[in-house]
């Protein structure tokens, strides 16, 4: 169903008379106009990252700028002699991986158990993926936080993954996805004397693409933009991921600011590239608590 | 394999615990523990590893807190607020993505777009707003506003003027997806419904109204429920859009800021229990209304 709602109605074949092809010109110019008004924020951190660092801090982020205070020291600056920047862009994407590729196994394997078997106890732990979709994680980040201190886990990666690889949406997700999967599968698989969980891994798995790349975008995506767990957790620089590494950049003296812009718009260049390829994967992935309503 | 191994593998008994056993450890060691912890930690004063059970003292101290109060009244406006912008402005442009007129790429291009801001981290989000509703005469909100012969504007230093910053940012952020939840949701509304309206009479404004507008619910019920969680516990937004935890008058202080405040800054962890329990009761008590007058645990809503 979601899959739908990135193709709009075909037009209507019958004659459209003048009123409506005034409509429809009125309508089209109202879309663009919001579309590039929602573009503006992100033109102007680009522009941004052309000025001095001193000239953003004192006059903001700003569309009429003065072309002969432009210059590409920022982006010299980011590609040599940003510090920390590109180690915490190695981190983060080393964290992204190994929470998507956790979080795509576990939560799968678990939503196979709920849309394959009925078991007793279904219902109840059902509710329960639910019931956490819809309670917030501040919620518990305080005690969380208090735990990992006394088990001396704060600072490791570990600590960041480990908590969400069952994670509930994804859950959800791939549950109505195996509620989709011919049941005859798993009894050709029983009659060729393949485990369950083989069933699972050889024969369900590998048919449920779809599913796997718009979980892996909206998991990515999450970790990739985390901030308030690893702020909580991670201590020492050289393990920052990097939301975190450009949060440390905003000092009261400004002293940072033209890295501060040119790291941010950097950080968003991987999201942008994969949101240009996979878009219905994005808008699929990120609609994915919807599916049934 | 030993018979043992094999009987585990192969018992279609066994396997759906195996299963969600995964599942079932988060749910115990991430929920309900630090959940009960939360509890037990609310009714104690923890200072330095040392613990005095203190009953109701911390609830009492919250309830005479003004600044918690400040606190939760920010968190309350700006979910209403939130949810009073981003209900209605996606649902009607979602009607105008999915009616028949108009050219079909520039719709794709629209939505495209609008969907780009959800993409952002709220740190380069945040970093972005608090520049663009900079004091200064040349930032870009000051610049608009201008226009109409007003400002500059010192928005991050006044209270409703940073509050329409913040909403500005939720509602630059999510227009997009909620509109996308919204076409879902219309595209799955059964044709012939509106073919039937159209004979009778029924205009495009009516059939809005009385079609699109009932036939949405469950998609309704869906981004209220996450969008009152998500108002509620709005802390990164103001954190980035004030440059730290402070604001003037604590003016963007919300329930998890303070939450944050009180635990982690200044380590007082059975207050900051507390808080947060009075979140998660106030989060879930709206919801459970919401979802009760929704209709959504009746019986034949229920899948």
């Amino acid at each position: 169903m979601t899959a739908n709602a990135l193709r709009t109605r075909p037009p209507a074949r019958r004659r459209e008379p003048r009123a409506t092809r005034a409509l429809s010109v009125l309508q089209s110019t109202a879309l663009v106009v919001i579309a590039l008004v929602a573009l503006v924020p992100l033109v102007a951190i680009f522009v941004a990252t052309f000025q001095t660092g001193a000239d953003i801090m004192r006059g903001g982020i700003t569309l009429a700028v003065d072309p002969a205070t432009l210059g590409l020291d920022n982006w010299t600056m980011l590609f040599t002699d940003s510090g920390p920047y590109f180690r915490w862009f190695a981190n983060s994407l080393v964290v992204t991986v190994l929470q998507v590729v956790g979080t795509l196994l576990v939560s799968s394997f678990v939503a196979y158990g709920f849309a394959m078997y009925d078991f007793r106890g279904r219902t109840p732990l059902f509710i329960a993926v639910l019931a956490i979709m819809a309670v917030p994680f501040e919620m518990v980040m305080l005690p969380l936080y208090v735990q990992v201190n006394e088990m001396g886990l704060a600072d490791t990666y570990a600590v960041i993954v480990i908590p969400f690889l069952a994670a509930a949406v994804t859950i959800f997700f791939f549950r109505q996805y195996f509620l989709g999967v011919p049941k005859e599968i798993l009894e050709a698989g029983r009659v060729d004397g393949v485990t369950e969980f083989g069933i699972f891994f050889r024969l369900v798995l590998p048919i449920a693409r779809p599913a796997i790349a718009a979980m892996a975008i909206l998991n990515g995506m999450m970790c990739w933009n985390n901030l308030l767990w690893p702020l909580l957790v991670l201590r020492s620089s050289e393990k920052f991921t990097l939301p975190i590494g450009l949060n440390t950049l905003i000092t009261p003296y400004a002293n940072n600011y033209g890295l501060l812009i040119v790291g941010s718009f950097f950080s968003l260049i991987p999201i942008l590239v994969l949101f240009l390829a996979f878009q219905r994967f994005f808008v699929e992935g990120m609609t994915a608590g919807a599916v049934k309503g | 394999m030993p018979a043992l191994a094999r009987r585990l593998l192969y018992s279609q008994k066994l396997a759906p615990y195996l299963f969600v056993l995964p599942f079932v450890a988060t749910l115990a060691l991430f929920w309900i523990i630090p959940v009960a912890r939360s509890i037990v930690m609310s009714t104690q004063e923890v200072m330095y590893g040392q613990t005095t059970s203190v009953g109701m003292d911390n609830y009492a101290r919250l309830w005479n807190d003004g600044v918690f109060w400040t606190a939760m009244s920010n968190s309350a406006r700006y979910m209403v607020l939130s949810l009073l912008l981003l209900i209605p402005i996606p649902m009607l442009l979602a009607a105008v993505v999915n009616s028949r007129i108009g050219s079909p790429r520039v719709k794709a291009f629209f939505k495209a777009s609008m969907f780009v801001p959800a993409l952002t981290s709220v740190v380069v989000a945040g970093l972005v707003f608090r520049l663009m509703f900079s004091e200064s005469e040349s930032a870009v909100m000051n610049q608009v506003v201008q226009v109409f012969g007003i400002g500059p504007v010192r928005w991050l230093r006044e209270d409703l003027t940073g509050l329409a910053a913040l909403l500005a940012l939720a509602v630059w952020r999510w227009t997009g997806v909620n509109t996308m939840y919204f076409i879902a949701g219309m595209q799955s509304i059964p044709g012939e419904y509106y073919e039937a309206a159209s004979l009778d009479g029924a205009n495009r404004r009516q059939q809005f109204l009385r079609i699109t507008v009932p036939n949405l619910r469950p998609t309704i019920v869906y981004v209220t429920t996450i969008s009152v969680y998500g108002g509620l516990a709005m802390f990164l937004e103001s954190f980035m859009l004030y440059g730290g935890n402070a604001s003037p008058n604590n003016q963007g202080l919300t329930v998890v800021g303070y939450l944050y405040r009180k635990g982690v800054e200044q380590n007082d962890l059975g207050f900051a229990s507390a808080v947060g329990i009075v979140l998660l009761v106030a989060v879930t008590a709206i919801n459970l209304t919401q979802l009760t007058l929704a209709g959504t645990f009746r019986k034949e809503n229920v899948r």
